[in-house]
């Protein structure tokens, strides 16, 4: 069977699956709605919560950025599962108790106020919508590269198969079709990582891979790595970040930015119990750590294999000719994601850093003029990886399924977020407090089919902020959202203007500093900075890593104003106090 | 629950947190990042103790606290008497 048929069936026996999830579990409650009706199982929800975490740049993107970036690509490693650990201990049960639907309701709440609530839906939206743009895209490439759809059409596909499960059945459809997708994901990933590490040093166990020895030579892997693309003018794989000071900070913020996202808080209020939530927290890590512990090495086996393919006998023999290349260079060749020129003229590929000192004298000598693999987008290291290894048509086919669940799966998540913080929060909590629960249900349903609207609209137009995920949604996410849910929990002085104010100040001083660098509200041409160029940076510092300060920023000013005002009333005291303490969470449901 | 206990309740629950946190903090930004030069020597299987912790093994850690996390926890809530009937 050729491969574009075997993806079709494959893509569709994947999305019928979604559908009938959603048929099965439709919501009739807005407990539904928001919160799956609060009897989620914890390794369920832990799995759910993978799906829903792990984007299309989690399964398509992280592995090829870490390729590339070697030993300091570890910053996502590390800060994207680092967060779970504050989620779980900062975070998640306490506001599983406080037993309400969403983030913006607890601030507003603690921090008895409108403003607080205001700026947290705003925050939210805004990180939301800026996330789910990148699924968005990631859908309508996936479907324009595996199966020959124009991308608006594979867009238009992507967004009704989430409008049924996800405005059928809110949280709880949401919750059951994400654990399909997680299955699927996270086979599809680990398929072509098993093979690869199997051929490349004989371990079936790519984490064992990544620091076992290459089966020909019987040195370590990332030993021969590091020789192999040295000799093409590259640093070391394993050599040291630019700085230690940025890669630390940049860990940091992805940490806390994580711990703070929206879209995955709201998994943990569908469990039962407070301490189902902490058992939750350590499912869901469980479920992450499978995909992000074989990212590294598919990483790295991955750069290895393209650089042996193009240069078979090590760069001492002759680079390879440009009739030999494999197939699989040919068709993503084809995508424009890899494109060659033979500037020579001599009929073989040439690949190396021609930036290198070194390599100029080289490249004189043997008549090279110049780098002639002119572009290799990140993105083809996952998805090229069962066609290296040499895998069956249906593991390719798998791989575009797989890629599409992660995409669809952290969609739906975003676009839940983003539709019950507008009819619970903002028509519910405050501008229509009198809507009945049915009235509060059919609105959640209507900005569902809204949120899915705008994204759909944003991905096949994407402004200038769609690209800035890691630096906008994390940075503000680092910056407003974790101070404020940690300060409501730890400290009970902390009062509504100094939560207001260290809110607006983090999220002051990050935005300052990313629009600075990468042009006001993103608008090409008015960065005040080169974003790209290190040197301007305030230590060393890039953007992105950046929310870390804020969110120091945020602390700093809420306790000092809170120290100078009232402290917050005896409600709220008690109110802290009672979220603090996991017994009677079951009573804190009826809402 | 009167309120001495819960002050002990409290407190407890923020040592864990402390202690755990402190693991957290040194094995990835200690072990993974600042303290890397310093343990270049020490091997994991091919690569250094440094670049492992940064790529995998900081990963198992952060796993392994919050089960304990967890269990000790819920184990408090127990001793405190203020679990979930």
């Amino acid at each position: 069977m050729d491969l574009k048929t075997m993806t079709y069936i494959v893509v569709g026996a994947t999305f019928l699956l979604y559908i009938g999830i959603a048929i099965w579990a439709r919501a009739s409650s807005t407990s539904d709605f928001y919160a799956a009706g609060r009897g989620v199982n914890p390794i369920a929800n832990g799995m759910a919560t993978a799906a829903d975490w792990m984007s299309a740049a989690s399964f398509i993107s992280m592995a090829g950025l870490i390729a590339f970036q070697g030993y300091q690509g570890a910053k996502f490693l590390m800060g994207w599962t680092g967060g779970y650990v504050l989620l779980a201990l900062l975070l998640a049960p306490y506001l599983r108790k406080f037993g309400k639907y969403t983030v913006p309701e607890f601030i507003g709440d603690r921090f008895y106020s409108q403003m607080a609530r205001l700026v947290a839906i705003l925050c939210l939206i805004t990180i939301s919508i800026t996330y789910v743009i990148g699924q968005m895209k990631g859908v309508g490439v996936a479907f324009s590269r595996f199966l020959d759809l124009p991308y608006e059409w594979g867009l238009y596909v992507g967004m009704s198969i989430v409008f049924i499960y996800a405005v059928l059945g809110g949280m709880k459809g949401i919750t059951y079709t994400q654990i399909a997708q997680y299955c699927v994901l996270i086979t599809a990933y680990t398929i072509p990582a098993v093979f690869i590490s199997m051929n490349l040093t004989g371990n079936p166990i790519p984490q064992l891979g990544l620091i076992g020895n290459d089966v020909g030579s019987g040195t370590p892997l990332i030993a021969k790595l590091n020789q192999t693309i040295q000799d093409i003018g590259f640093g070391a794989y394993d050599g040291d970040p630019p700085s230690y000071l940025d890669m630390l900070l940049y860990t940091i913020t992805l940490m806390i930015g994580t711990a703070g996202l929206p879209h995955v808080i709201i998994r943990f209020f569908t469990v039962p119990k407070v301490s189902d939530a902490r058992w939750s927290a350590g499912w869901a890590l469980v479920f992450i750590a499978l995909l992000y512990t074989v990212a590294p090495a598919v990483g790295a086996m991955a750069r290895y294999n393209v650089t042996t393919t193009i240069w078979p006998n090590g760069v001492q023999g002759e680079a390879i000719a440009v009739d030999q290349l494999p197939q699989w260079f040919q068709n993503w060749e084809t995508t424009g994601l890899l494109k060659y020129e033979d500037k020579n003229g001599d009929g073989k590929i040439q690949f190396y850093n021609d930036k290198s000192e070194a390599m100029k004298t080289l490249a004189t000598e043997r008549g090279w003029q110049g780098n002639e693999l002119t572009k290799f987008d990140r993105d083809i290291m996952v998805l090229a990886n069962p066609e290296i290894a040499g895998l069956p048509n249906w593991v390719i086919a798998l791989v575009a399924a797989g890629g599409l669940a992660a995409a669809l799966s952290t969609a739906a998540g975003l676009l839940l977020a983003i539709s019950s913080s507008i009819s619970h929060d903002l028509l519910k909590s405050m501008l229509m407090p009198n809507i009945t629960e049915q009235g509060e249900l059919t609105a959640a349903r209507v900005s569902m089919a809204g949120a899915i609207a705008v994204a759909g609209y944003f991905g096949l137009n994407p402004p200038g902020f769609a690209a800035q995920v890691v630096a906008l949604a994390f940075g503000l996410a680092a910056s407003s959202i974790f101070p404020a849910l940690m300060m409501g929990i730890f400290s009970k002085r902390i009062n509504s203007h100094g939560a207001i104010l260290g809110m607006v100040a983090g999220i002051g001083v990050t935005l300052a500093y990313i629009f600075a660098y990468k042009g006001m509200f993103f608008i090409p041409g008015t960065a005040i900075f080169p974003a790209s160029t290190p040197e301007y940076w305030i230590m060393g510092v890039s953007p992105e890593a950046f929310g870390c300060i804020g969110a120091l920023v945020n602390f700093i000013v809420a306790y000092v104003v809170s120290s100078v005002t009232a402290a917050p009333p005896k409600e709220i005291q008690d109110l802290v106090e009672s979220i603090r303490v996991p017994r009677g969470a079951g009573v804190a449901t009826s809402h | 629950m009167d309120n001495e206990s819960g002050n002990a309740y409290w407190a407890a629950n923020i040592r864990l947190v402390t202690v755990l946190l402190a693991i957290w903090a040194f094995v990835s930004f200690g072990m993974g990042i600042l303290l890397r030069p310093m343990l270049m020597d020490i091997k994991v299987g091919g690569v250094d103790l440094g670049f492992w912790m940064a790529q995998n093994g900081s990963i198992y850690v952060f796993l392994i606290l919050i089960f304990v996390y967890a269990v000790m926890m819920n184990g408090i809530d127990r001793q405190y008497n203020v679990d979930e009937e």
